[in-house]
């Protein structure tokens, strides 16, 4: 298939999944199950990666300013910056991709394989929006969330290698987290989770929805599904960058 | 009542549905046999939306399947039950969500209602004992007795059960093929079976159409298999020498000599 077809069957699922739900209880509790996995699922990975990002990132631009010149405090601030525009958001987002991802690909992939989305059909039921829709609205509500933790605890973690590589005082870092904040950056941090997020739940949904085949195949579209998302954020990543700094 | 009009189905060079016209009677079990790859699964499958068939139309009580609105297919589907050949119960839940998931999605019954009527169907399909056991747990056949109870949950109109007794032992099979004729009689349901088990077909054989390579190459009842003088047919009921030893003698009965 030739990547148009699958662009179109692709915007033709999105379309699909907007229906009227047979039972609104039934889609709240698959929703709060997504929220549970995706969120909870993945915040250990999320925690230990973001901090560690963080502590690299004092050490590295410590070792970038040489200069006497130039106060320590600003390392405080170049770790707050990259934290919060690039590493919070689209490291956490790369992460994420193969964790939720691969779990949302290889999820549908074995219900299609096993004919369960074939029952689900069969039983009335809008397959699109029951399986599909609760995946991306938790990644919409979650996502951000997860993007948040993972900046403050960037910072922290900076904070504390800061201190315990002896480069910078606590007290000097928090001058720097402090100066020439601008909030907006933020913002984008978010913009960038939303978008981030959806790519994340649809792209695998997609592979995963349409698996053809057997086992083998779940594990291919899992892989397909991840890489597609992977560099659909990047993508992402450099056109956000371009359109709204 | 399903009616279907020269159906046609192939997937690209081969053609697995040759224009084939049956009538399906409520009420009734009507009978799919054939040997294994002759369409059988494709055949449901084309009659129930899972697969769009190339040409030809299928009509649910005088109303055209083929041509219905997506809302419309969607309200259709609450009245039909299926089990599937692979049973294909969903593996998250236990056996007993599993048959209440119908319920849970369908009706605004209190949990106690459901529970009730969800251990009844498991009772009816000899199920008992299993329902806090996820499909992982449990044998093939329990599987298939799942994935009966699952359709017939709902009281369904139309009832598509693929290959219901394959992988079980004789006993649960005839009693398998009992409940469904049973209850096909009871809610006057339209049933369709795919089945190759001959025990089956003369148990409950109402209406039998024996598929050939795609085409339907013979109709008839339980009574009428026995007598058929069929090549193709004859080759697939008296595949056994014994079998056609028994089909000698009857026929020399029924000849009178
Ligand atoms: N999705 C598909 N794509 C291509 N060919 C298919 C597909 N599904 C089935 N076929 C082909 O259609 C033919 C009929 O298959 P089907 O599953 O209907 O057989 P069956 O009668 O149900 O056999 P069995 O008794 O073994 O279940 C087979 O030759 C099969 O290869
Ligand atoms: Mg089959």
């Amino acid at each position: 298939m030739t990547f148009f077809n699958h662009f179109g069957r692709y915007l033709l699922m999105i379309k699909g999944m907007i229906s009227k739900p047979e039972n609104w209880k039934m889609y709240w509790k698959e929703l709060m199950h997504q929220c549970y996995d995706i969120g909870i699922g993945s915040l250990g990975i999320v925690v230990i990666v973001a901090i560690f990002i963080g502590a690299v990132s004092t050490l590295q631009t410590a070792y970038q300013l040489v200069s006497n010149l130039i106060p320590r405090s600003t390392i405080a601030q170049i770790v707050r910056d990259t934290v919060i525009l690039e590493f919070a958001p689209t490291i956490t987002c790369i992460v994420l991709a193969g964790v939720v991802g691969s779990k949302i690909a290889s999820e549908l992939g074995n219900m299609r394989v096993s004919e369960q989305i074939d029952a689900l059909e069969i039983m009335g039921i809008n397959t699109k929006a029951y399986l599909i829709m609760p995946k991306i609205l938790a990644s919409f509500l979650m996502i951000p969330v997860l993007v948040v933790i993972a900046g403050v605890l960037g910072i922290w973690g900076g904070r504390l290698a800061g201190t315990l590589s002896g480069i910078l005082a606590p007290e000097e870092f928090e001058t720097g987290l402090l100066g020439g904040f601008l909030p907006y950056n933020v913002v984008f941090a978010l913009y960038k989770a939303y978008t981030f997020a959806f790519i994340i739940s649809s792209i695998p949904a997609y592979f995963g929805y349409y698996v053809q085949g057997g086992a083998l195949e779940i594990g291919k579209a899992s892989t397909t599904a991840v890489v597609t998302s992977c560099i659909m954020i990047l993508f992402a990543d450099y056109i956000l960058a371009a359109l709204l700094l | 009542m399903i009616e279907i009009r020269n159906l046609h189905k192939s997937f690209g060079e081969k053609v697995v549905i040759n224009d084939v016209s049956a009538v399906m009677e409520a009420g009734k079990a009507n009978l799919i046999i054939g040997s294994s790859g002759s369409g059988k699964t494709v055949f449901i499958k084309c009659l129930v939306g899972l697969f769009e068939p190339d040409r030809g139309e299928v009509l649910y009580n005088g109303v055209s399947f083929t041509t219905m609105e997506d809302e419309q297919r969607k309200e259709l589907r609450q009245k039909i039950g299926m089990l599937f050949q692979g049973s294909a119960l969903f593996d998250s839940l236990t056996v007993q969500q599993n048959v209440m998931f119908p319920l849970n999605m369908f009706t605004s019954l209190s949990y106690s209602e459901k529970l009730k009527k969800v251990n009844e169907v498991l009772e009816r399909v000899n199920l008992k004992d299993a329902n806090k056991k996820f499909p992982a747990e449990i044998s093939g056949g329990m599987k298939k007795r799942v994935g009966i109870a699952r359709a017939i949950v709902l009281n369904p109109k139309y009832l598509f059960c693929d290959e219901p007794n394959s992988g079980l032992d004789p006993q649960t099979s005839l009693v398998i093929d009992k409940l469904i004729y049973e209850i096909t009689k009871e809610f006057n349901i339209t049933t369709i079976i795919n089945t190759h088990d001959m025990n089956s077909v003369m148990e409950i054989g109402d209406h039998i159409i024996y598929m050939y390579q795609g085409d339907k190459e013979w109709e008839g009842s339980n009574k009428e298999i026995i007598y058929s003088r069929n090549e193709k047919l004859n080759d697939f009921i008296f595949a056994s020498e014994f079998l056609k030893d028994v089909k000698e003698m009857r026929t020399r009965e029924a000849e009178g000599k």
